[in-house]
């Protein structure tokens, strides 16, 4: 009875340190830039008391786009936990899969349509595009996962179908007017810049209400950790479940599409880091974990993408890969040594 | 009969759409154990696998407790049946009391959380099976015949009435397929457990089922208890054998005898069990023999009926004959060696010790198998 008791608590502690060290990195992200802000004037300017330029960087810029990167490293590394869950596959993600590009794909295309038209897009118009396109990814992974078996394979197959959709909007950009091509150029790459507070709102009720339901989907996730025929024997709706998986993952993947664009590793990356914090893979500690995790993960990456080679700001998902690949290849190492 | 806990009716299974086995008809009262027995790919797994939900059922029924499967809900269904398959399943940083105590998962509240009592359940799954000891290793990290210990302690906790295992004791060593099979007479006779199987050792279907399910192809081929089943000739002709022979009332078998063409030149002098080991090595030599004199209860005759070229043999608690008596000397007469394996003979067991001294009288020549034990004249 111990030992149960020990793993709460550690579980338990694990998450509280995740949760400091994204507010820290949040406070990090707000001070750190081409203008410091210190922490003092930082709280002044949050309780209204700021003066002029630094509390104009910090609302329009530094504020928001820590917020969002926090919520969507987060959705997205959760987006990662819950394909992984669905495909068996523990290098699965919503950017290897296609997914990711699938539904930039088809943002960029209502983008390039309106814009010329002069309609602006709103967020949920934008997740809902998104969402489109992931769904898109997703039915042709799912389609190919039926034909193929082997976890290679399947993620092979992702990146070739992330490779057609990216190509699709490469030539849609090309078709777009100057002045959208920038926009779309640099989103399209993938960043946490230009987010609005207006996006900050529905990002945050969206991705807290996707969290909600994985949440609550805890105990059947942990049955179906044993494979299909035991979460059915134990009672698990599994076909219900999967579809869930399906649809959850390709929305949380979405969402972060249709804000910040593709942003690779994370998703892959952040849940086996997770796993080895927390020492245990039970869903209940792993949804809230992935959560924590992938905006530590998140807001770390940027902070770098902005710091390091300032003025000029990195691409968010070259750090991410920096860090993020080489989890990867950990994994694939270490599954072979637990085969052999 | 008490009414039945368990049956099918009718049940035809198959993949999609296409009829495996058809026209199951079994029933089970609370506590019996059905073993499916059948050659491989004969659609035991099918039947099976379409009784746990895995594959929808084609035709038919599936009844528990009167009630039609499709009719029970989820969370009763799961609190009633439990399964161990044969797959392997992966885990990921689970202990093997982890594995176990998903079987509580029916019984635990939205979030899954275990109780004490949950706890207690999980704990007593453990010593039932023995793996108490190895609660806190990871699962990927024990042995086949371990993981199939835990898997079945993950079934017992689940509490079921009825318990369906595919080919459960396949990666078991002897003791542990004793032990899992004695723990299933435990659990049947302490919880009246009623257990659905596939199994592949004959041996053990034989002295563990209350009733035996024969399946080969589309028809079922036998339907019965073990003493139906296991008559004469009957599993030699459902698996098909051919290189060797089964024995059903001993259920054993024997390989292929030696090439029975060949005119025997050598005369096993057996009896009282003592040849069972020169015909094995004789078999594996691939040398025709003859033997006697043998009483047809002896211990040395199933296995003589199974491999020599011929049996002398005599109706048992009977005086032996002048005219078997005659043959077994026709027989040593045309063999070149005699092979002794007694040690010594009885004194109402005269013929085969006459036997020995007409050899030695035709100077034949003589192995004696205890030739340092062999107190007689040599």
């Amino acid at each position: 009875m111990n030992t149960h008791r020990k793993k709460r608590s550690r579980c338990i502690a694990m998450l509280i340190l995740l949760a400091a060290a994204a507010l820290v990195l949040l406070v990090l992200n707000v001070c750190i830039g081409s203008i410091n802000i210190s922490l003092a004037e930082v709280l002044q300017s949050i309780s209204g008391n700021g003066t002029g330029t630094f509390t104009q960087i910090l609302w329009s810029i530094r504020l928001p786009r820590a917020l969002a990167t926090l919520i969507l490293g987060g959705a997205l590394a959760l987006a990662g936990y819950l394909l992984q869950t669905f495909f068996y596959n523990p290098i699965a993600g919503p950017f290897v899969l296609g997914i990711s590009s699938g539904a930039k794909m088809v943002v960029a295309v209502v983008m390039v349509f309106l814009l010329g038209r002069s309609i602006r897009v709103s967020s949920a118009g934008m997740i809902l595009a998104a969402f489109f396109g992931a769904m898109i990814s997703m039915g042709c992974v799912l389609l190919i996962s039926r034909k193929i078996k082997g976890m290679a394979m399947l993620v092979v197959a992702g990146v070739m179908i992330g490779y057609i959709c990216s190509a699709i909007t490469d030539i849609i950009v090309a078709f777009a007017d100057d002045a959208d091509i920038v926009n779309l150029h640099n989103w399209s790459k993938g960043s946490f810049s230009g987010i609005t507070w207006d996006n900050i709102l529905v990002m945050a009720v969206v991705v807290a209400a996707a969290f909600i339901v994985v949440f609550l989907m805890s105990k059947p996730l942990s049955a179906y950790r044993l494979g299909e025929v035991y979460a059915q024997n134990l009672g698990v709706n599994v076909k219900l479940l999967r579809i869930g998986l399906v649809l959850l993952s390709s929305f949380l993947s979405a969402c972060v599409v249709a804000f910040a664009g593709p942003i690779s590793f994370v998703g892959i990356a952040t849940p086996h880091l997770v796993k080895k914090v927390l020492n245990t893979a039970e869903p209940i500690w792993m949804i809230p974990g992935c959560f924590l995790g992938g905006a530590v993960f998140c807001l770390f990456c940027d902070l770098l993408a902005r710091t390091v080679m300032a003025p000029t700001e990195l691409s968010i998902s070259t750090v991410t890969a920096v860090f993020g690949a080489p989890v990867v290849i950990w994994v694939l190492i270490s599954r072979k040594r637990g085969q052999a | 009969m008490k009414k039945p806990y368990f049956s099918l009716d009718h049940l035809t299974v198959g993949y999609q759409g296409h009829a495996v086995v058809e026209d199951i008809s079994i029933e089970l009262a609370k506590g019996q154990i059905l073993t499916l027995i059948g050659p491989n790919g004969a659609g035991k797994s099918t039947i099976l696998k379409t009784i746990v939900g895995q594959l929808p059922v084609i035709s038919g029924e599936i009844r528990i407790d009167q009630k039609n499967i499709a009719d029970i809900s989820r969370s009763e269904l799961s609190r009633k049946m439990a399964v161990v398959l044969t797959e392997k399943i992966k885990t990921e940083l689970m202990t093997c009391e982890e594995v176990v105590a998903t079987g509580r998962f029916p019984y635990t509240g939205r979030f899954g959380r275990l109780s004490e009592d949950d706890y207690r359940v999980v704990e007593e799954s453990m010593e039932l099976v023995h793996v108490t000891q190895i609660r806190d290793k990871d699962f990927m990290r024990i042995s086949d015949g371990q993981r199939q210990r835990v898997m079945l302690a993950r079934a017992i906790c689940q509490e079921p009435d009825i318990i369906i295992l595919d080919e459960p004791t396949s990666f078991l060593d002897v003791k542990y397929k004793l032990e899992f099979l004695s723990v299933l007479q435990k659990l049947r006779s302490m919880k009246d457990l009623t257990v659905v199987m596939s199994i592949h050792e004959l041996e053990l279907a034989e002295r563990v089922s209350d009733r035996i399910l024969c399946v080969n192809g589309l028809k079922i081929d036998g339907y019965g208890s073990a003493e139906e089943i296991f008559r004469p000739g009957y599993i030699t002709s459902l698996f098909g054998i051919h290189a060797g022979s089964f024995d059903e009332s001993n259920t054993s078998m024997e390989l292929k005898a030696p090439d029975r063409e060949r005119q025997p030149d050598l005369f096993v002098l057996a009896g009282a069990g003592s040849a069972r080991s020169v015909y094995g090595k004789l078999q594996r030599e691939n040398t025709p023999f003859i033997t006697g004199i043998l009483y047809e209860n002896d211990l040395d005759y199933p296995v003589a009926s199974a491999l020599a070229a011929q049996v002398i043999s005599t109706p048992a608690f009977e005086p032996v004959s002048e005219d078997a008596m005659r043959q077994a000397q026709e027989a040593v007469n045309s063999c070149r060696k005699v092979i002794c394996c007694r040690s010594e003979f009885g004194s109402l067991d005269t013929c085969s010790e006459q036997l020995l001294d007409y050899a030695r009288s035709m100077n034949k020549e003589i192995d004696f198998l205890y030739a340092d034990r062999y107190n007689g004249r040599k």
